[in-house]
């Protein structure tokens, strides 16, 4: 029998068979479904009163409100107010209103652990794979199919494996690695299949940088990301609240065959910032240091988890944002804000002259507070800087680590953010 | 056993990575469909939504769709009347949505030439795009048959219907 990969494996298990092949189409048992307030209830809401269906298994689904938090206008306001008669009627007790966003929320309450089959209804949902499932985003249609069946059908994907080596330098993290493989790869290298991220960098990085880059797999065209779990997965999970149950079970075969393996090394790799309008046009901050910015944004499941907050925190520390610029910060979630505020994270933050958010998808998606105007430019610390997509099409984004975002925020235009951590101490 | 799924229309012209931001802009989110259909492409095509008849077909480069898990980008595209898409690639995501909206995406690897205007035939069944116009014709990768089915059916939601009156009748 040949080797199976971690997807492989997994799936495997969802589809109640010994092995599965990449290619086969083969049904799957889900073993949770995640949803939030946009492509939610106000979407399959709907589609199950059409079909007289209900929930197959209320235990097995998550409801969180992040896209239009806090409601702004009336419309967003219904939205949410549907979102939360529905979890009512429908006896949904996992329900994470306004904690934050869905991908962070998900880890942070326990609801993931290792060789879960799990769909969510946000293309960032390969961010679940951090702890080691299986986890993939779906519309909102195929989201009204799982609830009403518990299954889902899928193509078994090939396993394409990132493999790290080396330690990242002072002043870089998991975003600079991400933002440097959708260069090297570009958008459609991921070719819909499974990005295995391993190797000793990939060990050394604790579990929100592996959710940064298990997040950013969508950036790739991957239909998911994953890391196999380690004891820092289990002990993460158990702290979370939820079993990590027998990781050994949850580890790729040795003979597994991969259908690409790409290696990078942290030990050369600098702050990187994409150009407008694709994660792919990415190179060395150098290239484009000087670009004035009008705002720079802390924000999405992405860029603004504890430790990105404190990222930007180290650059901020003792200096002020410039005049020409507004730095924006939402934290990932309410938890997030709560630690920053204990640890004395948003203290550093706000002396800086930062203004605080509501915890939410906000401007990242273009949903919420912080949108730009026409001819805007901003740095951001999230996943996406398509066309249109924070403001208007003639707005544009550049995309980057939290740390490259304060750098820009402080020194008004793209700058590298080492030249103010030099000397700073870690 | 329905009709195999053939779609014939006009085609409409794209390149690579046209992306679920500019098929379903964030900042219509909020309102009908149909206002959300009237936006779809605007910022790439501002005479496709305007100009779109029914039956026509998309022809686009790789990683068609890609981005959002956001159905309005697949929706919108049948709001306004396409029948079928034919791309290099998609996204994964985009993909599976426009199947559940019972919208023919194929893919070829093929270089289909095709001017605006022209009419092109799909043939999910045996796997072919042909241009009408021209008479040539290219390879596309056959859509599994459980899929053609769900299309045939209009869906997955007209799909899962037939499925549960299906079962209440046993």
């Amino acid at each position: 029998m040949p080797g199976q990969t971690l997807a492989e494996k997994i799936i495997a298990k969802a589809a109640g068979q010994e092995t599965v092949t990449a290619g086969e189409i083969v049904t799957c048992r889900v073993d949770l479904a995640m949803m939030h307030d946009s492509g939610g209830p106000r979407r399959v809401a709907p589609i199950l009163e059409r079909l007289g269906a209900k929930v197959w298994d209320t235990d097995r689904v998550v409801v969180v409100t992040d896209h239009y938090v806090p409601a702004v206008d009336a419309e967003s306001a219904h939205i949410l107010d549907t979102t939360r008669k529905w979890v009512a009627a429908n006896g949904v007790d996992n329900f994470h209103d306004m904690q934050g966003i869905c991908h962070v929320v998900l880890q942070e309450n326990g609801h993931l652990s290792p060789g879960m089959f799990v769909v969510g209804g946000d293309s960032h949902s390969p961010s679940g794979g951090a702890v080691g499932c299986f986890m993939f985003g779906v519309g909102a249609t195929d989201m009204a199919g799982v609830l009403v069946t518990g299954e889902t059908w899928i193509k078994v994907p090939s396993t394409i494996q990132i493999l790290w080596s080396g330690n990242l330098s002072n002043g870089v993290s998991a975003k600079d690695m991400m933002l440097a493989a959708c260069a090297k790869m570009g958008m459609g290298g991921g070719d819909y299949q499974v990005i295995e991220y391993a190797g000793e960098t990939i060990s050394g990085l604790s579990m929100q940088e592996r959710l940064t880059l298990c997040n950013m797999a969508a950036e790739l065209g991957a239909q998911t990301g994953i890391i196999a779990a380690d004891q820092k997965t289990a002990d993460y999970v158990t702290a979370a609240g939820g079993n990590p149950g027998d990781i050994e079970k949850w580890q790729g075969d040795a003979d597994a065959a991969y259908r690409a393996v790409h290696e990078f090394n942290a030990n050369t790799l600098s702050p990187q910032v994409a150009a407008p309008h694709s994660p792919a046009n990415s190179s060395g901050v150098e290239n484009h240091a000087g670009q004035n910015v009008h705002q720079a944004y802390i924000g999405a499941c992405t860029g603004a988890k504890l430790e990105d907050l404190k990222m930007a925190a180290r650059v901020l520390k003792g200096r002020k944002v410039a005049s020409n610029v507004r730095l924006l910060i939402a934290p990932a979630s309410t938890r997030t804000t709560a630690e920053a505020a204990a640890d004395g994270t948003l203290a550093t933050l706000t002396a800086a002259g930062a203004i605080l958010m509501p915890s939410g998808c906000g401007a990242c998606a273009g949903y919420g507070a912080g949108v730009l105007s026409e001819n805007e430019v901003c740095i951001a610390s999230t996943a996406r800087n398509f066309k249109g997509r924070m403001g208007p099409g003639n707005s544009d984004v550049y995309l980057a680590s939290p740390y490259t975002v304060a750098a820009a925020a402080v020194a008004g235009h793209i700058a590298d953010p080492r030249e103010f951590l030099n000397g700073g101490g870690a | 056993m329905t009709e195999p799924v053939k779609e014939g229309g006009r085609a409409w012209l794209f390149g690579d990575e046209v992306d679920t931001d500019v098929l379903a802009p964030g900042i219509y989110m909020k309102g009908s469909m149909e206002e959300m259909a009237s936006h779809c492409l605007e910022t790439v095509d501002p005479a496709f939504a305007p100009g779109v008849r029914p039956g026509d077909i998309v022809l686009a480069g790789a990683n068609f769709g890609i981005g959002s898990s956001r159905e309005q980008a697949a929706q919108a595209l049948t709001i306004l009347g396409i029948k079928a898409v034919v791309a290099k690639s998609y996204g994964g995501i985009f993909y599976r949505n426009a199947l559940n909206f019972g919208l023919l995406a194929v893919t070829s690897q093929a270089d289909i030439t095709a001017s605006p205007e022209d009419r092109l035939m799909v043939d999910g069944e045996v796997g072919k795009v042909t241009n009408l116009t021209t008479g040539e014709t290219w390879g596309c990768d056959p859509v599994p048959p459980h899929l053609l089915d769900m299309i045939a059916a209009g869906g997955l939601v007209p799909s899962l219907e037939r499925k549960l009156a299906a079962q209440q009748v046993k």
